[in-house]
């Protein structure tokens, strides 16, 4: 979790209103907090920044300090802006021995862009994980929501290139 | 009851008592860190761990239930090794530089490594918790290398004081607390109350020091140093070097101070005598002109801000007197000066609080005139010890000294001031004479006294029964401005007070723990009954000033010198 | 060659998962109208008589949870399925939820049945978002039926579940970091006692199950504790569904009764591939052990292991065949922990990255004998300090490798002495 201080994330008034009917739903089910900010996030770069904190707060009343604690903690939040596709990397041992560095190495040089760094046209972000649970088909990648298995290192470059040409939409 | 045995020794406890309690009760002492008395249990250091017959695992004993037939030992070899490889993980993470740092002598992780005779360098190569060193703030130094992450101020700041300026922020090894999302503290939502100075074990998070540019001016011949020392200071002092709580020290201090360098010693009782008249005369006028009530104080600069960042719709409420401090550096840098022949920035007006709040309060730009400050320096009562202590004074064998003329000379009343429902009584045992012209049967007014977060009183004062309530402690505060905001109260008048038990709980005192504060409140009361005056508006040197230059209590001149604006902080939350 | 033993996985591919009625057809939510028929002391006695222990990978009896928040006052009682199944190596609760979710929810409903609950909650790891859509569409016709819900089957007991997120925090597999989780909070493990059978979600009794475990509850139900406490071994009773995974032939989730020698499990699905030899296994997922080719004779089953210093924890078996170094997969485990840990603890925060940094040296040539005393001094520390599971096992694996592949480290050493 990258926590250096950035300009404050703009938000628009569409994506303010978004975030006003996701938030509200707070009130009535707290227990759905995880589920409400990850729907936030979505509208926000896939990530939580301090704007988006802020005005969360207001709505839910819940503490700026208590939602920047909890995104800190849990791997799918990010306090940066990331790409439209988060590219998840399993480096569990069941991937790690079937050959998943391969597999990471040839989804970066595809991408340009290193674990843990944006692409410049905003597109990707490449992040390491941990296991995804599917280990009976590794290894395995998660892009966004979708899960990918059973890859090699020719598969997941042709995978990513796909997404770089709008295949995957 | 519930009957165990630790250690070899039988001991009977009620229900619900944790080992660390039971073993208290057999003057057993187990080392912790992240454990405080005033705290919920945390159990995260893992100091206290002890063995439990039966157990593979040790158990905390801050937290782990007493329970019939347990056989505890809370040093055996298992409990020794384990808790030396746990200290020895913090000080692997711990900055080394206890050389050089403010807590040294009083650093709970200093205790427990001599406790535990920690005398070997850690078999782990030094990784800094962060490179962050925060001094953004003018109240609190943050340095995050001395952290051990045992969370107690990020209790203190989000459950008592309800403020939630610190945040518990990432996860594992890279897990710290921190201002929300990272802003330097100075720029975030606290309100500089100090009490996560108070509340920290170690040197992470400590009172900003400005002893330097005090000692620097001593030797300037062209300055003159003058000290104002609050109501709380001459109890807290004592404790600070060394001598039980609640000890008063008032003639000691001057001398001290004298010694250490200061020109001139005063008595901001004697501006708190000033506040009494200006604002009783403020209440006075709201309540029979149709002024907006409840009125709040306004001498607290953490509350203010507070006010300011979270309550700011209620802004009008507040009284538009300074505080004590700042009363006292306007008078020194126009009345004074002019007296003296001294020009306001050849005075170094420094003041000594119990108070971390007031380092911030002395650098709002409304409070000055010219360019030129009316508080130069504000010394917390820790800053105080450290001054006579490195000028080599014994405290405990002084003479007294009295104060200075002509700010010298105040009464019970500005005394109280250092202690929760000080104001408020203060404020009625004047307020109630200027009304009805006649003296309050009985001037201690124990409604408004004691610990408790929130109390009331009334009193009839010419047909108006007039209705007011004391609180301390933010998270109290926070009760009562919200009922205030829904309408909801029918208080004439408020006090507001954010530390814990008011100054004397203030966040530059000795580090303190709550069964302290009642020693530190019996002196307070103790001392406004020995003083000769006991009400604000008996003091005469406070009448010779209205005399001689301010007027009248509310007019043109005491309106310029003595009372303030305040601005719209919520921006902060967005 | 083994056969499976399909009891937990007994209706996988046969059904549509999202139809009550298939799952009707092959004699689903019968046990539960069975149950309801029951006193729930009964039930807790069925439990008991079956010998279930919970798979999540702590073993504890079933019957015994029950009987705890059966017993403890509140007002309010709830029953959590843990679905955070973040044991690497571990596909099994996957495999369940997305072939078989009433399986799941009707070992919940006589789980709440038998302590007293009208709430549940799934909670399922964010890991796993493509099978939320399962879980709902399978409640709602579940409570078309009226088989969850307001008066399940015409009876006065009630139950509702909901499914709730997981944030991708492994550490919230501990059912106290997952209350915490499911309260709005940082996933950090609680301190106990109190224990969540007493005090758990928004302090009320609270029955926290894997969804392994749930799935059997209906069987045992239907069949009697007795039936199934025959399977398997004494004490450890029932199936186990292992996941197979890492250089095995054939990887995926296999159900076996407890006790199913290591050996058969790992011939029957291909060993490893042709050119390649046996190393060893990581057992039990990442917070469990390494073991050698040599030790491969082994009773699948929680005391069998335990006796023999192994783990069966969650029933993972991963492969690891001759082209890996043990060092370089030590370093990977523990490069997990220290990902994972969640921070509040000393000895986990701090001990897994000072392990990892351990093992760095000696794999890079610059360790020494002093350096083995460490990390055995370190271990043993975690393993009895730490707050929770994760730091008291994270350096298992590390430990047992130490005693179960020693060449390895002496030779990493040697090189080292030798530079």
């Amino acid at each position: 979790m990258d926590h250096s201080v950035t300009n404050d994330y703009f938000i628009s008034p569409a994506t303010e209103k978004r975030i006003r009917e996701i938030a509200s739903r707070y009130r009535k089910e707290p227990h759905q907090l995880m589920n409400i900010l990850l729907d936030i996030q979505r509208e926000t770069s896939n990530s939580f920044p301090h704007s988006v904190a802020a005005l969360v707060s207001r709505i839910t009343k819940i503490p700026e300090a208590d939602l920047y604690g909890f995104v800190s903690f849990y791997a799918m939040f990010s306090t940066k802006p990331r790409g439209k596709y988060v590219v998840r990397m399993c480096h569990s041992a069941p991937c790690h021995v079937c050959g998943a560095q391969g597999v990471m190495d040839a989804i970066s040089k595809t991408l340009g862009i290193r674990p843990g760094e944006t692409s410049k046209d905003g597109k990707f972000t490449l992040e390491y994980c941990q296991c995804l649970g599917v280990c009976e088909f590794a290894p395995a990648i998660m892009v966004n929501d979708t899960v990918y298995r059973n890859l090699t290192p020719g598969r997941a470059a042709t995978l990513m290139e796909d997404y770089q040409r709008g295949d995957m939409e | 009851m519930i009957k165990l045995t630790i250690d070899g020794l039988p001991v009977e406890v009620e229900e619900g008592a944790t080992l660390l309690e039971a073993a208290a009760k057999l003057d057993i002492h187990i080392p912790t860190l992240c454990y405080h008395p005033d705290q919920n249990v945390k159990a995260n250091c893992r100091i206290c761990l002890v063995e439990m017959e039966g157990n593979k695992l040790l158990v905390p004993s801050c937290s782990y239930p007493a329970q019939n037939g347990m056989s505890i030992r809370t040093h055996s070899p298992k409990v020794r090794r384990a808790r030396r490889n746990i200290l020895e993980l913090i000080l692997a993470r711990h900055a080394q530089d206890c050389l050089h740092c403010d807590r040294s002598g009083t650093c709970e992780l200093q205790s427990v490594s001599e406790e535990m005779h920690f005398v070997k360098i850690p078999r782990y190569p030094y990784v800094a918790r962060s490179a962050e060193s925060d001094h953004s703030s003018p109240s609190v130094a943050r340095d995050s290398a001395k952290c051990i992450t045992c969370g107690r101020c990020e209790y203190i700041c989000s459950e008592v004081q309800t403020v939630h300026a610190l945040s518990k922020t990432g996860r594992g090894f890279e897990m710290q607390f921190r201002p929300v999302y990272n802003r330097p503290l100075g720029e975030s939502i606290c309100v500089n109350c100090g009490q996560c100075v108070q509340a920290c074990p170690t040197g992470a998070l400590t009172v900003r020091d400005e002893t330097q540019v005090v000692w620097h001016t001593f030797a300037d011949p062209g300055k003159t140093v003058v000290a104002q020392v609050a109501p709380a200071v001459r109890i807290t002092l004592a404790e600070a070097l060394g001598e039980p709580p609640g000890s008063i020290s008032t003639g000691r201090m001057i001398t001290a101070m004298k010694r250490v360098g200061f020109h001139k010693v005063f008595d901001t009782d004697f501006t708190a005598d000033l506040t009494i008249l200006e604002e009783g005369t403020e209440l006075i006028d709201r309540i029979n002109n149709g002024g907006i009530l409840p009125m709040l104080t306004s001498c607290c600069p953490a509350w203010i801000k507070f006010c300011e960042t979270f309550y700011p719709e209620l802004l009008p409420h507040l009284s538009t007197c300074k505080s004590p401090q700042q009363m006292f550096g306007a008078l020194l840098k126009t009345y004074y000066a002019e007296k003296l022949g001294i020009l306001p920035q050849d005075i170094l007006s420094v003041s000594v609080m119990p108070c971390t709040a007031k380092k911030f309060e002395e650098t709002r730009p409304e409070l000055g005139r010219n360019g030129i400050r009316d508080i130069d320096a504000v010394l917390s009562v820790q800053e105080l010890a450290r001054m006579i202590r490195s000028a080599g004074i014994r405290f405990d064998t002084l003479p007294d000294t009295p104060f200075d003329a002509p700010f010298g000379l105040g009464t019970g009343a500005g005394e109280i001031f250092g202690s929760t429902g000080g104001v408020m009584e203060a404020a009625l045992r004047t307020v109630y004479e200027l009304v009805t012209g006649k003296a309050l049967r009985n001037i201690d007014i124990k409604a408004v006294r004691g610990l408790e977060g929130i109390k009331e009183a009334s009193a009839d004062m010419n047909g108006t029964h007039v209705k007011v309530a004391v609180t301390n402690g933010l998270g109290n505060a926070r009760k009562i401005m919200d009922l205030v905001k829904a309408g909801k109260t029918d208080y004439h008048f408020i006090e507001i007070m954010a530390c814990p038990g008011g100054c004397i709980g203030g966040g530059g005192n000795p580090i303190k723990e709550n069964a302290m504060m009642t020693s530190r409140l019996d002196a307070v009361y103790r001392l406004d009954k020995e003083l000769p005056i006991r009400k604000s508006h008996e003091n005469p040197a406070v009448k010779a000033l209205y005399e001689e230059y301010l007027g009248e209590p509310n007019g043109h001149r005491s309106h310029a010198l003595l009372h303030t604006t305040y601005i719209n902080r919520s921006g902060l939350l967005e | 060659m083994l056969t499976e033993t399909r009891i937990v996985l007994r209706n996988m591919d046969k059904i549509d998962p999202v139809s009550i009625m298939d799952y009707k057809k092959r004699g689903g939510y019968q046990p539960l109208r069975k149950a309801l028929a029951m006193k729930p002391q009964d039930v807790i006695d069925q439990m008991k008589l079956s010998g279930l222990r919970g798979r999540g990978g702590a073993g504890f009896p079933v019957w015994k949870k029950w009987s705890i928040t059966s017993a403890a006052p509140g007002d309010k009682k709830y029953v959590i399925c843990n679905a955070d199944e973040g044991e690497p190596g571990t596909n099994k609760d996957r495999v369940i939820l997305s072939g078989d979710p009433n399986s799941v929810f009707e070992g919940m409903a006589i789980a709440a049945y038998a302590v007293g609950a009208e709430k549940g909650y799934l909670y399922l790891r964010r890991e796993y978002p493509y099978i939320t859509p399962i879980l709902e569409k399978t409640l709602e016709n579940a409570r078309g039926e009226g088989c969850l819900g307001s008066n399940i089957m015409g009876s006065q007991f009630s139950f509702e579940i909901e499914v709730v997120s997981g944030g991708g925090a492994y550490v919230c597999g501990e059912e106290t970091a997952l209350i915490e989780s499911i309260e709005g909070r940082r996933g950090e493990p609680r301190f106990k006692p109190p224990y969540p059978g007493v005090q758990g979600l928004y302090g009320k009794p609270t029955v926290v199950n894997n969804v392994e475990t749930l799935a059997n509850i209906p069987v045992i139900i239907e069949r009697g504790g007795k039936w199934f406490s025959e399977i398997g071994v004494p004490n450890c009773t029932g199936t186990k569904v292992f996941t197979l995974c890492g250089n095995i032939t054939q990887k995926g989730v296999f159900e076996y009764p407890m006790g199913t020698n290591l050996r058969e499990i790992y011939e029957t699905h291909g060993g490893v591939k042709d050119n390649f030899d046996l190393r060893g296994f990581m057992l039990g997922g990442q917070s469990g052990n390494l073991i050698n080719a040599g030790q491969i004779d082994l009773a699948m089953d929680i005391d069998s292991c335990q006796h023999a210093e192994s783990v069966l924890g969650t029933g993972t078996i991963m492969v690891i065949d001759d082209r890996h170094d043990i060092l370089d997969i030590v370093e990977n485990i523990m490069s997990f922990f220290i990902e994972e840990s969640c921070g509040k603890c000393t000895p986990c925060r701090e001990g897994n990255i000072r392990i990892y940094e351990i093992l760095k040296r000696i794999n890079s040539g610059q360790g020494c004998p002093e350096d083995l005393t460490l990390l055995e001094d370190l271990a043993s520390t975690m393993n009895v300090a730490c707050l929770c599971g994760l730091g008291q096992n994270s350096s298992v694996a590390v430990i047992t490798s130490l005693h179960n592949f020693t060449d390895v480290y002496r030779k990493a050493i040697e090189r080292g002495q030798r530079a």
